[in-house]
Parts: structure tokens; sequence; C-alpha cells
């Protein structure tokens, strides 16, 4: 074998050599775990809080409040779309709740658009029905009637 | 060791070309060099998520954005979402207009009279959770990678940040948080999945419009509403095997 061959095999040798030293130095624990990438990621992203506790949740203390509202039209809504997320007041109940009392608020949903179903959702023009008067000073959002 | 031409017949060039050209096939056949990683759907019992949006019933209050946002700490600012709301609306000069006022959370308004409106509805966007995602295949360190559920991540902590992945997004479904300077994406909420609750876009829609299960049950709500709707995904011509379903889509959507 020439000479200049020889030496050739040495330089490839001790590149695949310091290449797979790196590899194991450098490749993260737990990799290839379930695939390319690291296995742990996925309990780390697991481990997240839940901001939304839900429903079931909710009626623990607020029974009364969420038998109320099963019985009406806004049985499929959760509390906390319109009360916001949950997990803080669950822990230290003198935190507060958002009750959104403004009209801007109810009209997300019930505002006319030629896009909603009028099967499915019932609209409504706000200045038109009760000249800027505020929805809930005579709907009551938890119990609604038409 | 140079090859003496006086020596070198006819006979010999196709027998070394022939060679050569059976190795590369057999080299081909077993495959060592398969470089694009899918995860596959599991046989037998394993999940493997999917997600069905009912056009018709979506009513474009974008309670999914707003709870998106504060379930995941999604900067509020425009253009950073996880999921949004678009509203199409096609008029009789058979214009399409496409507005999402802030992706749907500041509300929206008509931007043509009703009697010029051909036909309009919304429709709510979200990661695809493609099952040959392009998003994880380009990313240079395997952070973005599917989960084996088929849910498509974002290994934050691996992530350096270069933004393949959000220009490879066919749906642009990702962005860049710009407080840790990481790509960022839906999860699923994959810590909500774990926890046996529901997506936080899921819980919020009033009308149940969205639908999430698992597409290897076949007695999910998910399978029964695929086989039974007839449903679409987008951008199909380009095999990224969605799995989020558009029951009556129209063609307009892309």
């Amino acid at each position: 074998m020439p000479i200049q061959v020889k030496r050739l095999l040495v330089v490839f040798a001790v590149f695949i050599g310091v290449m797979l030293g790196l590899k194991y130095f450098l490749t993260p624990e737990s990799w290839r775990e379930f695939g390319p990438y690291r296995g742990k990621a996925l309990t780390e992203i697991a481990d997240q809080e839940a901001k939304y506790v839900q429903m079931e949740t909710c009626a623990m203390c607020h029974d009364s409040i969420a038998d109320l509202k099963d019985q009406g039209l806004h049985i499929s809504i959760q509390c906390e779309i319109c009360h916001g997320p949950g997990y803080r007041h669950v822990e230290d109940e003198n935190i507060d709740m958002v009750i959104p009392e403004n009209s801007d608020f109810c009209m997300t949903c019930h505002a006319i658009n030629a896009a909603r179903s009028t099967s499915i959702i019932k609209q409504i023009d706000a200045i038109e029905h009760s000249e800027g008067e505020d929805c809930i000073s005579c709907h009551n959002p938890h119990e609604p009637w038409l | 060791m140079a090859i003496k031409k006086e020596n070198f017949s006819r006979r010999d060039f196709i027998k070394n070309s022939s060679m050569f050209a059976g190795g590369v096939v057999l080299v081909s056949l077993l495959n060592p060099l398969k470089v694009v990683y899918a995860t596959k759907k599991p046989k037998g019992k394993g999940k493997w998520y999917g997600i069905a949006i009912d056009i018709e019933k979506c009513i474009g209050c974008a309670n999914c954005a707003r709870s998106c946002k504060a379930e995941n700490g999604v900067p509020n600012e425009p253009f950073f979402f996880r999921n949004w709301v678009e509203q199409y609306t096609i008029t009789n000069d058979d214009e399409v207009k496409v507005s999402s006022p802030n992706g749907g959370i500041d509300g929206f308004t008509q931007p043509v009279s009703d009697d010029e409106i051909y036909k309009t509805f919304f429709v709510p966007k979200m990661c695809n959770h493609c099952a040959i995602s392009p998003c994880t295949q380009v990313c240079p360190v395997g952070a973005s990678f599917e989960s084996p559920e088929g849910i498509a991540l974002v290994d934050k902590s691996y992530c350096i940040g270069c933004g393949y992945c959000v220009q490879a997004c066919p749906y642009g479904c990702r962005y860049i948080d710009p407080a840790q300077g990481v790509a960022d994406k839906c999860t699923l909420c994959y810590h909500r999945l774990e926890k046996d609750l529901d997506p936080a876009c899921m819980m919020a829609c009033p009308t149940g419009a969205r639908i999430y299960g698992d597409l290897n049950d076949k007695t999910s709500e998910l399978y029964l509403f695929i086989k039974e709707n007839n449903c679409a995904v987008l951008k199909p011509q380009l095999n990224t095997k969605s799995k989020l379903y558009y029951k009556d889509l129209s063609q307009e959507v892309h």
C-alpha cells in the first residue's frame, strides 16, 4: 500500500474516533428513547400546569349555580369561558375570578353576523335591542331567557 | 492504480457499469439512508390523536384563541397564535375576502353588506398535527418532533431558534416565542391530555364545533364523526397527512 494512502487512512481513523467521542459526550440523555429527539422533553411538556380546571371542579363548591346553568340554554358553556382560568382561585378563594359585565363580551357570540348560523346561536343587535344598556341588567347569564 | 486504457475493453466497461448500477439498486433496497423520520400510526391500542372541526357550528366567538393564549402563555400581541379564527366572505363577484382581526379575538365585523354576500363562514385554524409533518423534518437539531401519539411538539430547551420550522409549516401554525427566542406551537395541550383534561380550545368551544380524539379507536366520537360526515383536510396536495379534518370544507379555504 502506498505511503500516502496509509497516512490518509490514519487521518480518517482519527477523524472518525474524534466524531464518535464527540457524539458520546454531546448526545443528551434519553435521546432516541422514542425517536430522534429527547424522550424527556415529553415529560417536561406534560409537567406544565393546567390553568383551566373545568366545570366539574367549579361545581364542587358552586354546585347551585352549576345546576342552574345546566338547566338553561348555556348548558354547553364552561364556567371558565366567561370567568377566566380558575387554577389560582381553586388554591386561594380570595383570588377573584373575572366577572364580565360589559355587553361587548356577550356580543362576541351574540352579535349579528351572516356567517353565524341562526339555528346554532341567537343573535341580536345590541344597540337596537337595548339602546346600550348592559345585557346583564335584564338577563341572567346563568339562566338566559329569550 | 490508474486503469490502463489499452486493456479497458467494451466488455469490461459494460461489466463494471452494470455492477455499479446493481450495487446502487441493492443499497437503495436496503434503505440504510432513510433520513426522513415520521412517527408511524401505532398498531393495536396506542393513541393517535386527531382533530375535527365542524365549520357550520363555528360562530366565530374566538373563545378557542382566547383560552389557548391564557392556558399556554402565548404572547398577547397580535401575530402570536397557536390557534385563530378566520372569516371567509365570498361576494357575488367571486371575490374571496379573508379577515381575522387579532385572530378573531377583537371580534368580526362584516366587510361587505349582506346582499353582496354569496356565502360566508368561519374557519378556525390550528396546528394540523400532520403525520408527515414538514416542520419536524426540517429541524436541524431534533428539537421539533412528533410524539408517539402523533402530536407535533417542540423541545423548547433544545431548540436553537433558527426559525426553519416556522417557514416550513404550510399552515402557518408556528411562531418564534419572543421571550425565549425559540419556536413554539400548538401542543394539543399535551399537558392537559396527560392530566385527563380536554385541550383548552376544545373545552372553550361553546357550540361543540371542535372535536378531538383517538383515530385509532374505532368507537371514538372523532372516528365516527369523520366516518359519517364529508370531511377534508387543508392542502392535501402537499401530502402532509394532516390529522385536522374539516366538515364540509369549501374549496376557497387554503
